[in-house]
């Protein structure tokens, strides 16, 4: 990598906010500031940093600086970077699916239920497979909910089946049916060499054999979830990181008037 | 009686304590008269019996699916095994081998008196005791020659899924000033009901628990603890279904703390309740006697139920274990009774209810090895609020003298944690205790301030719910949902069907040499 692709002397930029070109902000328009960490796996030196910097780089940022660097273990460094980013998006024309529903509290979802619907609905959640976590879906389903949002066992129209964790598929969907489920929800935590992917799919998979995946809402949740990731896998909605029970619950009822599921 | 920071009444912990015995000796009764698959697997395994047949089912779990499919389980692996070694002359080992072949029917050889029993298996349970004898004198040596870290020790974990990506990780974290390295299992392995055998390379979130595995993290410590001066302990998880085969397991190799609580697996994990308490015995036992520290999973009620509305829980359910652990004759020494700091950041003057509750837990069971674990439920993918929040658990950590520190990272929440994520914890804890070493010998408790109130509350009710649980009994506590909210029924979860009463034929000795010689 040649030095001479980056300008070294970066301070003649525009400073005006454009949308369709922005770049990440330090305390001056488009400076472009970034800061970032990581290791690699050499032993510490002038060469270690030296490597980092060329790493910079390669990532588009110029004059890049290694504020802090030490040697984890022999033969892995650390490095704290900082950064101007040469690269720009444009923002103005960014186009993200998203849950569209019009999120509820408890109170306007239950009556929104007795309105519409006109009757209980049944909303079964697990953390399906081999995953043991269970505090995605306690934090949604449990009557105290999560950080001041009510679960979905406090709902009067809603009752709610937690299920708890490592409930293999083909037990969760039987459970599903026995309860005469209107949705069913699936936490997923543990993402490791994409462990949710195969699970999440295999679900659909298995809804889609039994002929159920119209009858029930498929919703997943998690922390690494993204709607656009549920969508591509064959549900309903996805729920990521900052979304509650008001928001799973005003998606069901809302698409189960939709689709006119009484 | 010990002189109380926070103003506890000391008289009022006792009659806690005394609460919870009665508890525990309920538990403790019905425990006794029960043996399951896991425990009579164990026995084999102290018979020697190891290896796998050619469909890789270990050895253990041949012999005893033989017994069990005959519907002689109750009468204990011994007393067949013994049978078997006088009729044929052959090794424990050799016996198992012959009925994986199809060669030999337990159930068909002649019987013997108790006498005769007890003599052909003592030299191979002296064998055995003298193994884990050894191992446990080995990591004394260690201590005394080599020392170890100061207390609270670091706790930090490793979770690649293979193992000699796990050593290198390990190895890392020790020389950085790791104490405890913990040896995360994979997803999933506490529901299976066999311990899977050899060297593992794929696992999701976590190693498997093998023999193997564990001889090749203890060989890595052993050398990166030499090389730092430093005796490295290594931890790995003695629950789920195969509770007392990880114990012995870990006896054999020298693994020096187990999370082991049946509490944790019957409310997180569905485990059938009767099941894990009988299997827990067991395991406690061996841990006990092999100079084990066990972790106890209380922290955990904290993720499902509120960390200020359930302390109390928390505090009923340490003094409950400490009562099953002593039956079991673990030394309090060895309990790592578990706690955490799981309250909403937000919350005002959250800290000192924090500190409040850690030092009411250090005054309750001075002796114990307090474990200590991190903020989790409110950590957010912020990083950078994550870092301080782990530092004021560290504060809270050193001030009140706790045992172990499970190192919170930066990054929970988000993945398992990167060799970087590591250092930055253990640079946090060590600046931390070092700059703060002696805090909790120059500040004291204001009288009639939150601490003080907040310990007193707690305590009161403690007592309360202890009182609820001794009118009926641990098992419909259980049921009720008294702990993290979580209502497990008493016959159902998983196991069950490996539990069975003990018959008129039952040998067990290990249970009084374990218990009986330190």
């Amino acid at each position: 990598m040649s030095e001479g692709l980056y300008s070294m002397e970066a301070k003649d930029f525009d400073k005006t906010l454009d949308f369709t070109k922005i770049k990440p902000y330090g305390d001056t328009m488009n400076d472009g500031k970034v800061q970032l960490s990581f290791t690699l796996p050499v032993p510490c030196g002038a060469e270690a940093v030296e490597a980092a910097k060329q790493l910079l780089r390669k990532m588009g940022l110029e004059n890049p600086s290694v504020v802090y660097y030490k040697e984890l273990t022999p033969g892995f460094t650390f490095f704290n970077c900082y950064g101007s980013c040469t690269h720009t998006v444009d923002y103005s024309t960014i186009y993200v699916p998203k849950v569209e529903s019009d999120t509820m509290d408890m109170y306007e979802t239950d009556e929104y239920i007795r309105e519409n619907i006109g009757r209980k609905i049944v909303i079964v959640g697990a953390s399906t497979g081999t995953d043991a976590h269970t505090v995605g879906i306690d934090a949604i389903m449990n009557m105290k909910g999560y950080a001041g949002h009510y679960g979905l066992e406090r709902y009067d129209m809603i009752e709610a089946y937690n299920l708890g964790s490592q409930v293999p598929n083909e037990e969760f969907i039987a459970k599903g049916i026995e309860l005469h489920a209107d949705a069913l929800l699936v936490s997923q935590t543990v993402t490791q060499k994409d462990v949710h992917i195969k699970n999440m799919t295999e679900f659909i998979e298995l809804m889609e054999a039994e002929g159920l995946r119209d009858k029930m809402i498929c919703c997943c949740g998690g922390a690494r979830i993204t709607h656009e990731l549920a969508k591509e896998l064959g549900f309903d909605a996805g729920f990521g990181m900052n979304t509650y029970a008001d928001d799973v619950a005003s998606f069901v009822v809302q698409e189960m008037v939709k689709r006119g599921m009484k | 009686m010990q002189k109380s920071k926070l103003g506890l009444d000391f008289e009022k912990v006792e009659y806690a304590r005394g609460l919870a015995k009665g508890i525990a000796e309920d538990v403790q009764s019905f425990v006794e008269q029960y043996t399951t698959v896991a425990v009579e697997r164990t026995l084999c395994r102290l018979m020697g019996i190891d290896g796998v047949d050619d469909n890789d089912v270990p050895l253990p779990n041949v012999v005893v699916e033989a017994l069990k499919d005959k519907g002689v389980l109750n009468e204990g692996a011994l007393f067949f095994i013994a049978n078997a070694m006088i009729q044929t002359g052959l090794s424990p080992q050799q016996i198992a081998e012959k009925v994986a072949a199809d060669e030999l029917d337990l159930t068909k050889v002649v019987t013997r008196d108790p006498q005769q029993i007890a003599d052909v298996l003592k030299p191979v349970i002296d064998e055995s005791m003298t193994r884990i004898r050894t191992r446990r004198a080995r990591r004394e040596h260690y201590l005394e020659t080599i020392g170890e870290g100061p207390k609270p020790y670091l706790y930090i974990i490793v979770a690649t899924g293979n193992i000699y990506e796990d050593v290198v990780q390990a190895q890392a974290g020790a020389r950085q000033g790791a104490d405890v390295i913990a040896v995360i299992r994979t997803t999933g392995q506490s529901l299976l009901d066999y311990v899977p055998y050899g060297a593992t390379t794929e696992g999701f979130g976590g190693t498997f628990a093998t023999q193997e595995n564990f001889r090749i993290m203890r060989k890595a410590l052993d050398e990166v603890g030499e090389e730092q001066g430093r005796y490295i302990r290594l931890c790995n998880y003695c629950s789920g279904l195969c509770m007392p085969e990880i114990a012995i397991m870990g006896a054999f190799e020298g693994l020096d703390v187990m999370l082991n609580d049946a509490l944790y697996g019957i409310l997180f994990r569905d485990i059938n309740m009767q099941r894990t308490l009988i299997d827990q015995y067991m395991s406690r036992i061996i841990n006990g006697f092999a100079g084990v520290i066990i972790n106890t999973g209380e922290d955990n009620y904290l993720t499902t139920a509120d960390a200020v509305e359930a302390a109390h829980t928390v505090l009923a359910s340490d003094l409950i274990n400490e009562q099953l652990a002593l039956m079991a004759g673990l030394p309090e020494e060895q309990m790592g009774l578990g706690h955490a700091f799981e309250m909403d950041p937000m919350l005002e003057n959250g800290f000192l209810l924090e500190l409040a509750q850690a030092q009411m837990t250090r005054e309750i069971f001075p002796k114990a090895t307090l474990k200590y674990m991190p903020p989790t439920k409110f950590m957010t993918g912020n990083i950078f609020r994550g870092h301080i929040q782990d530092a004021l658990f560290n504060m809270i950590g050193i001030w009140t003298h706790q045992g172990i520190q499970l190192l919170g990272m930066p990054t929970e929440a988000i993945h398992t944690p990167f060799m970087s994520d590591r250092y930055l914890s253990i640079e946090n804890a060590k600046y931390i205790f070092n700059n703060m070493k002696s805090i909790g010998e120059e500040m004291e408790f204001v009288e009639g301030g939150i601490c003080r109130n907040r310990a007193k509350e707690v305590l009161g009710n403690t007592i309360k719910l202890l009182e609820e649980i001794t009118k009926e009994g641990l098992f419909t506590a259980l049921e009720k949902g008294i702990f993290g909210d979580v209502k497990r029924p008493k016959n159902g979860g998983k196991g069950l069907q490996g539990v069975t009463m003990k018959g008129e034929n039952y040998y067990n000795p290990f249970v009084e040499l374990m218990k009986g010689k330190r």
